[in-house]
């Protein structure tokens, strides 16, 4: 919302001699009225004045340029060569002196033109940063000759209205009656202490009776409220007035004529929309408000042709809708040249209805803008009288007398009392009631004793918990900042804290940092085109997605159920950048569908990684990091081969007993390809509500051993086939009592091992708590497990 | 042999202490003190000697060995030293090449200023919390008293999952709000931090997807000037003390009187900079007191009990924290960016 300093001085005592556009911006902001910032009409323009042309003669060495003597209001007369034709002796113009600067930054200075001194020049509209909206009566294409009261020498922005101040305002959408000059002159006069002076608008009338010209009938008062009209006949379309086209265009809009203007004035002045149908247009002088019927056209103002539907509200005749109900008027009824009667529309639809109908046409406009957040339905009448009003005053035709007024059911005003304790409860103030009437009186509540009518444009204040209401507004005015910073004295004493599964995120977190994974965001929703990248197969329940039904695109479409395209294409992007080695880990949900329509969003811990010295066990080094770091106790890796996003032989799941933890290993290289990597990729994928749940709760200190062990190595060959960790399953369960740990050193294939088998070895450390084993005792247990190794996996000592 | 003896002393004296090196000092110990040494020779002679002049000579030639192998003592030490000090000179490092380091893994930035406001809070008595991200458009838009014709209900606005509009993405923490308020006892102390959707095109300073948190305090009777106590308390703590804010009036439909709170510029200090575009102020956070209408929708008793909430943006403070310029930045996990924080 713009809003003319100039204007608002109309109804308050805010000049800017008294307040500059910085204490304006900061006093309203912190009353409410949010200042985006403020701009200076005249800004860029500097030493530009009007010039009287005392002499105009050809240019000696030119037939088109003219060299004019220009009385500038000095001492002198300056001469400025000009390649213009429409000017005469006589003439003012603006005058860009030498050092002068117009608006885009251009400088002008004295020069010479073909052997002719040029102490300045004369603009053109458009030099000025003006068009013929701004001043109808003079031309594009040549100097702007001024028909303006001024004289030689005289500062040329005031006089072609530029000496005006901007604020733009950032209006919350509780508060449309501020989207007006009116609205906002009632904060200003609040929030500066200073009167409001408001207009009754006088129509003198001219005879004549509305009623025998027009009929007005309104099918669902839902939809419209209230329709409020009157008639203008003898209408002359002329620009309107300088004051005026300021005003309009100073607040952002573009002067058209005096009749669309005026509707244009009036809407910014009291925030209500304004029509003005071209009343030989409406077929049978009958207005219809009804929602549009199945398979209607309505070419609008803006030359379009738009499909209108059931929902949206039209303005028709008898036959045709006429306008677009709170959005934009029919072109078939528009105000023209020709146009002799018009009717006022002064109206006021549901917001709702207003905001769908403009967003599903996709056409916002400024009256559109100020229905959808809910209009006073008490405006309209003051409104079409203003219009009228300014009608007569710009002698743009006559009002015919009376007016229609389709109102059924006018709302009651709200009343409440106040309960100043209550207010001073919410706030934690010490306020008294005086300071509180008074503060509502001035933003026009009716106030008698602590009863309190709130004013019909104030349709935010909640007829249930008004308390609030009147708290806020008492607040506002007061000064939120002069509300005193307290800590809650009156709050029970609660302590904070992560609970024990935001301890071990962190946890984890933690870990993977200390392995060098650096943390990622990625987003929650992804391409339902990642499940194939990953080579999910068809009928892989994780193609089960939640998906949105109005994404912004197809790769933002499906909530995802694996974190792994996520990841990998992130690992994708950075081996684009040829960042070399890359390890990253998120910490984030996934989302399966649930019957109730919502879904169960458990975080997955992932890990990705390619680059540097990253192999499948520097990855399961870390996962067992995190494993250790829960203090998950009985831990299992078994090999996966049907796991069709990774390397079948280089892909393992994480047990504890029987319950999955996860999947981790080599990404499968045709998924590596598939992304684009050259390189082999590494990822995990580790179920954090598993992990959470299978974590070791109590720690306890196991004494220092007191005995030395004894150490024994054997390597033993066996089927390439079996793993190390069937072996050393074999040997804990042969090792007998005294075996405290069994390490793999060394696995060897080739040269003295045949074919299709491999060397392990294996490091036994054997020790008791009561005694140092002797030689004896090792013996014994070392042949047991090479007895149950060969037994069992036919496993012998190489 | 007195003579002999004093020669000895005088020469060998003078060869200890102008050996070069431990090697030589061995050869002049073997020279003058070993079983075929010179000192030996001399003390061989002893048996000529008559008994009167026995002790005399065998004291002498005791004195003559300990200060030889005093000095002989004396130069090794020094030579060992010089040695060592040689040996220090030749192992010199560089010490301005690259250290070796075990390089570890960095916090998202987002997370580094989660956690910074988590600690905060948690200092402040606050339990955190999150909840779903597929959410009941009845506790986002509803429960929050935010009406049925309100423009965030909007397709165009919010990301649903069924026809009918019953579940969506969540378009801010705030339905935690009522989900709280349902669950817990009183009095609430919470802190929400999560993941929020809106139907935004990815540029420099939007995203559909993005982090909020949310503050929810509710008790018997909190008011407007406890919110502004705990705020500015936060405040303090993020941005150190004599930090200055203000509180501007706002709306929101579930807070009622419902603010802006903004920091003086700490660049400027409030005259106006490019980082605070000239306003002097950065707004970091919307807030207000509990509309009585949520609490009473969530079952608390809005005449005998109030609250108040604040919703902050995350993505804002960790850009300004750290001075990215594209939001994009944050989603697109370059390492070379991660690794700067």
């Amino acid at each position: 919302m713009n809003l003319s300093r100039k204007w608002l001085t109309e109804f308050v005592d805010v000049g800017l001699d008294e307040i500059n556009d910085h204490d304006f911006a900061e006093a309203m902001t912190m009353t409410g009225s949010k200042v985006e910032g403020t701009r200076y009409m005249g800004e860029g323009i500097s030493r530009v004045v009007v010039g009287r042309i005392v002499e105009m003669v050809r240019h000696h060495d030119s037939d088109h340029m003219w060299t004019c003597q220009v009385d500038v209001g000095g001492e002198r007369n300056i001469q400025i060569v000009t390649g213009a034709q429409n000017q005469k002796v006589g003439d003012m113009v603006p005058v860009a002196l030498d050092g002068s600067r117009l608006p885009g930054g251009a400088e002008i200075h004295t020069t010479v033109f073909r052997g002719e001194l040029s102490e300045g020049m004369m603009c053109s509209l458009k030099e000025l940063g003006l068009t013929q909206h701004d001043f109808p009566y003079a031309i594009e294409d040549g100097l702007f000759v001024l028909q303006e009261d001024c004289r030689p020498g005289d500062d040329i922005v005031p006089v072609i209205g530029r000496d005006d101040h901007v604020v733009e305002f950032e209006i919350t959408p509780n508060r449309p009656d501020c989207l007006s000059v009116i609205g906002l002159a009632r904060e200003a006069s609040v929030t500066f202490k200073k009167p409001l002076r408001l207009h009754t608008p006088v129509v003198k009338g001219s005879g004549g009776d509305i009623n025998d010209y027009v009929r007005v009938d309104v099918e669902d008062p839902r939809l419209c409220p209230r329709y409020t009209a009157r008639m203008v006949r003898n209408i002359k379309i002329e620009p309107s007035p300088k004051w005026m086209r300021e005003r309009i265009a100073a607040m952002g809009m573009r002067p058209i004529n005096n009749i669309v203007d005026i509707t244009n004035y009036v809407m910014m002045e009291y925030g209500q929309p304004m029509h003005a149908f071209d009343f030989a247009c409406v077929d049978g002088g009958h207005i219809v408000v009804r929602t549009a019927r199945e398979g209607e056209v309505c070419r609008t103002l803006d030359g379009n042709e738009r499909r209108v539907t059931p929902s949206m509200l039209c303005i028709c005749d008898e036959h045709k809708p006429v306008g677009l109900a709170g959005v934009m008027g029919g072109e078939n009824s528009e105000i023209t040249e020709s146009t002799k009667m018009v009717l006022f529309e002064s109206a006021n639809f549901n917001g709702t209805s207003i905001r769908r109908t403009a967003a599903a046409l996709n056409m916002r406009t400024d009256a559109s803008a100020h229905y959808e957040k809910g209009l006073d339905p008490y405006l309209t009448k003051a409104a079409v009288d203003r219009a009228c009003e300014l009608v007569e005053l710009l002698g743009a035709g006559e009002v015919v007398d009376g007016f229609i007024d389709v109102f059924p059911a006018p709302p009651e005003p709200l009343v409440r009392e106040l309960d100043v304790d209550r207010v001073n409860w919410i706030l934690g103030t010490d306020i008294d009631g005086e300071t509180m009437r008074d503060i509502l009186r001035r933003l026009d509540f009716g106030v008698e004793g602590n009863t309190i009518t709130v004013p019909s444009w104030r349709l935010d204040i909640d007829a249930k918990y008004t308390q609030n209401d009147f708290a806020e507004e008492v607040a506002r005015i007061y000064g939120f900042n002069n509300i005193p910073s307290t800590m809650m004295a009156d709050s029970g004493t609660k302590s904070g804290g992560f609970t024990k599964e935001q301890s071990a995120e962190r946890r984890l977190g933690e870990v993977c940092r200390a392995g060098g994974y650096d943390g990622i965001i990625t987003y929650s929703f992804y391409s339902p085109a990642g499940w194939d990248l990953i080579r999910l197969p068809a009928d892989d329940p994780r193609r089960d997605a939640i998906r949105i039904l109005n994404p912004l695109g197809e790769d933002t479409s499906c909530m995802r159920t694996t974190t792994l395209p996520s990841v990998l294409e992130v690992l994708a992007r950075n081996w684009n950048y040829r960042n070399k080695a890359v390890k990253v880990y998120e910490f984030a949900r996934v989302y399966k569908k649930r019957a109730d329509g919502l879904a169960d969003e458990p975080k997955v811990l992932t890990l990705g990684a390619y680059g540097g010295d990253m192999d499948f066990y520097a990855l399961k080094g870390t996962v067992e990091e995190l494993c250790d770091a829960l203090r998950i106790e009985g831990v299992e890796y078994r090999p996966v081969r049907d796991n069709p996003s990774y390397h079948p032989g280089r892909c393992a799941a994480v047990y504890a007993g029987e319950r999955y933890l996860g999947v981790f290993g080599q990404v499968h290289p045709l998924v590596a390809k598939n992304y684009g990597v050259g390189e082999a990729m590494y990822a995990a994928e580790l179920d954090f509500p598993a992990m959470f749940e299978l974590r070791g709760r109590e720690v306890y200190y196991r004494p220092l051993p007191r005995f030395p062990a004894v150490m024994r190595d054997i390597s033993v060959v066996c089927d390439e086939s079996l793993t190390a960790g069937e072996l050393e399953k074999c040997i804990r369960r042969a090792g007998g009592e005294y075996l405290d740990s069994v390490e793999v050193f060394d696995v060897y294939k080739g040269p003295n091992i045949p074919q299709g088998k491999k060397s392990v070895s294996f490091s036994l450390a054997l020790r008791a708590e009561d005694q140092t084993l002797t030689d004896d005792h090792a013996e014994e247990a070392v042949s047991a497990v090479l007895d149950a190794l060969q037994r069992e996996y036919g496993a012998v000592i190489r | 042999m007195k003579e002999q003896l004093e020669k000895l002393a005088g020469t060998s004296l003078e060869e200890v202490s102008s050996a070069c090196d431990i090697a030589a000092l061995d050869a002049l110990r073997v020279k003058y003190l070993g079983k075929k040494g010179e000192l030996t020779a001399i003390l061989k002679q002893m048996g000529r000697l008559s008994a009167e002049e026995r002790p005399a000579m065998g004291q002498l030639a005791n004195s003559v060995r300990a200060s030889l192998e005093a000095a002989i003592e004396e130069r090794r030490t020094q030579l060992e030293e010089a040695e060592l000090e040689k040996r220090l000179e030749a192992e010199a490092l560089d010490v301005t090449l690259p250290g070796s380091r075990v390089r570890g893994g960095h916090k998202h930035p987002m997370d580094v200023v989660i956690d910074e406001l988590k600690e905060i809070f948690i200092g402040m008595g606050f339990e955190v919390d999150d909840g779903p991200e597929v959410e009941l458009s009845t506790y986002n838009f509803d429960r929050l008293n935010t009406d049925e014709g309100h423009p965030a209900r909007e397709w165009t606005d919010s990301f649903y999952l069924d026809e009918q509009s019953r579940t969506m993405l969540r378009t801010h923490t705030s339905p935690m709000e009522p989900r709280i308020m349902e669950t817990r006892s009183l009095p609430i102390r919470a802190a929400v931090f999560g993941r929020c959707y809106r139907k935004d095109e990815v540029d420099a300073t939007h995203s559909p997807m993005f982090h909020q948190m949310e503050g929810l305090v509710v008790d018997e009777h909190i008011t407007f000037a406890d919110l502004k106590g705990m705020l500015n308390n936060m405040a303090v703590q993020l941005y150190g003390p004599g930090t200055v804010t203000r509180f501007r009036p706002h709306h929101f439909p579930f807070t009622e009187p419902s603010c802006e709170m903004d920091v003086q510029c700490h660049k400027c200090g409030g005259k106006g900079c490019p980082t605070c575009k000239g306003e002097g102020w950065i707004e970091l956070l919307g807030a207000g007191v509990c509309n009585p209408h949520v609490l009473e929708m969530s079952g608390i008793d809005p005449q005998t009990h109030s609250g108040w909430a604040f919703g902050m943006g995350l993505e804002r403070a960790a850009m300004r924290q750290f001075k990215i310029a594209d939001l994009r930045l944050m989603f697109e996990n370059d390492v070379r960016f991660l690794e700067q924080f």
